[in-house]
């Protein structure tokens, strides 16, 4: 149980110095990073205090601590890929729409500047 | 007319030809999905007009561009035909006729209206027979040809589509968008003729991701429609009441 405990603490650090060298090297923007910085705080959090993790079981009524544990991982990253796909939904749509768009535009430009040259 | 293409070099120029001889006066723009080959010079050397994607959209975002673009010129009519050179362009004056005459804002060109089903191997038509069957109750009317891409439409439907169009997949989806705005459809027959050039991409896995996609969409506009639908009658029960109250 404890290593298992320290395993996920040490997985929980390790994702926060990545996620925060991520945002200083501007790979990922910083309102993006957030909930990857909620996310592992929680786990690093729930790792280290047995007291919450006992509440947490209880709560859940599950019959293991270490299950209580990767569930409760599980879901939030399973929350966490739904936001991210709501937001690629969102950047897809709004991609097609600029390169329509785009192309519209430069069909106009080019239909303009035939015209000049004709006359 | 819209053609959208890619990677159609060996065929978009003979659709092109085919649909200025069969529609003389007619504007043909090809809308080019970001090919790889020579499609565009193809196409402009034919006499097509281009609407180049910066990057590849899909079939329904290239399809859209072309509405949104005809809708912003505006055309009263869109005849869209594919251009790997499967739809025959002498069955598009026809479409265009039932478009003008009957007063519907979506003609499909049926490959199925007069039963032959020319040109369609067994695995679609079992698909087809599938979603006509979805379809039929959704849709209050029969539709024999619902994965048919040789459309025609008129502004009203140029109008919604050049705001709202299934991306992925759009043929069967765009019907059910027009059926919940209470736009009317009709079916020509028409003849398609087997692929010359280039290869089909579909596989037994795109298959079945296409009827799951499909299925999804429709059942998502249906749910959306009806919301709104009711949304609007619920606010138009309140306006009266309002209306007594403010007077």
């Amino acid at each position: 149980m404890d290593r298992l405990l320290n395993v996920t603490a040490g997985m929980s650090i390790v994702l926060l110095v990545l996620v925060l060298a991520s945002v200083r090297r501007a790979h990922i923007r910083v309102e993006y990073s957030v909930t990857w910085l909620v996310a592992a705080g929680a786990m690093l959090v729930l790792s280290r205090s047995r007291t919450l993790l006992e509440t947490l079981r209880g709560w859940t009524g599950l019959p293991d601590t270490p299950l209580t544990l990767f569930l409760f991982a599980g879901g939030v990253f399973l929350l966490m890929f739904f936001r991210f796909s709501v937001i690629i939904s969102h950047l897809r749509d709004d991609n097609i729409a600029l390169a329509q768009r785009v192309a519209i535009l430069e069909f106009h430009l080019r239909q303009s500047i035939s015209t000049t040259h004709e006359t | 007319m819209i053609v959208p293409a890619f990677n159609e070099e060996g065929a978009v120029a003979s659709v092109v030809r085919s649909v200025h001889e069969h529609m003389p006066g007619a504007g043909v723009l090809v809308i080019d999905d970001c090919s790889t080959d020579g499609t565009v010079s193809a196409a402009s050397a034919a006499g097509a007009r281009i609407l180049p994607m910066p990057h590849h959209l899909g079939l329904g975002g290239c399809v859209q561009a072309g509405y949104k673009l005809a809708y912003e010129l505006g055309y009263a009519y869109v005849i869209r035909v594919d251009g790997d050179g499967q739809h025959d362009p002498r069955d598009i004056p026809r479409i265009f006729e039932r478009l003008r005459s009957s007063g519907c804002d979506m003609v499909i060109g049926s490959r199925f209206a007069d039963e032959t089903g020319s040109g369609t191997g067994v695995v679609r038509r079992l698909g087809i027979r599938f979603f006509r069957a979805v379809l039929r109750p959704i849709l209050g009317q029969p539709v024999q040809d619902p994965t048919s891409g040789f459309v025609g439409v008129n502004r009203r439907a140029l109008d919604v589509f050049s705001r709202s169009f299934p991306l992925e997949y759009p043929e069967i989806e765009a019907l059910v968008v027009l059926q919940r705005r209470a736009f009317r459809f009709e079916e020509v027959p028409v003849k398609m003729r087997p692929r010359t050039t280039g290869r089909s991409s579909i596989t037994p896995l795109k298959s079945l991701y296409y009827i799951v996609h499909v299925l999804l969409g429709v059942f998502v506009n249906v749910l959306k429609y009806d919301r709104r639908l009711h949304r609007a009658q619920r606010e138009k029960g309140r306006g009266p009441i309002s209306g007594v109250g403010g007077g």
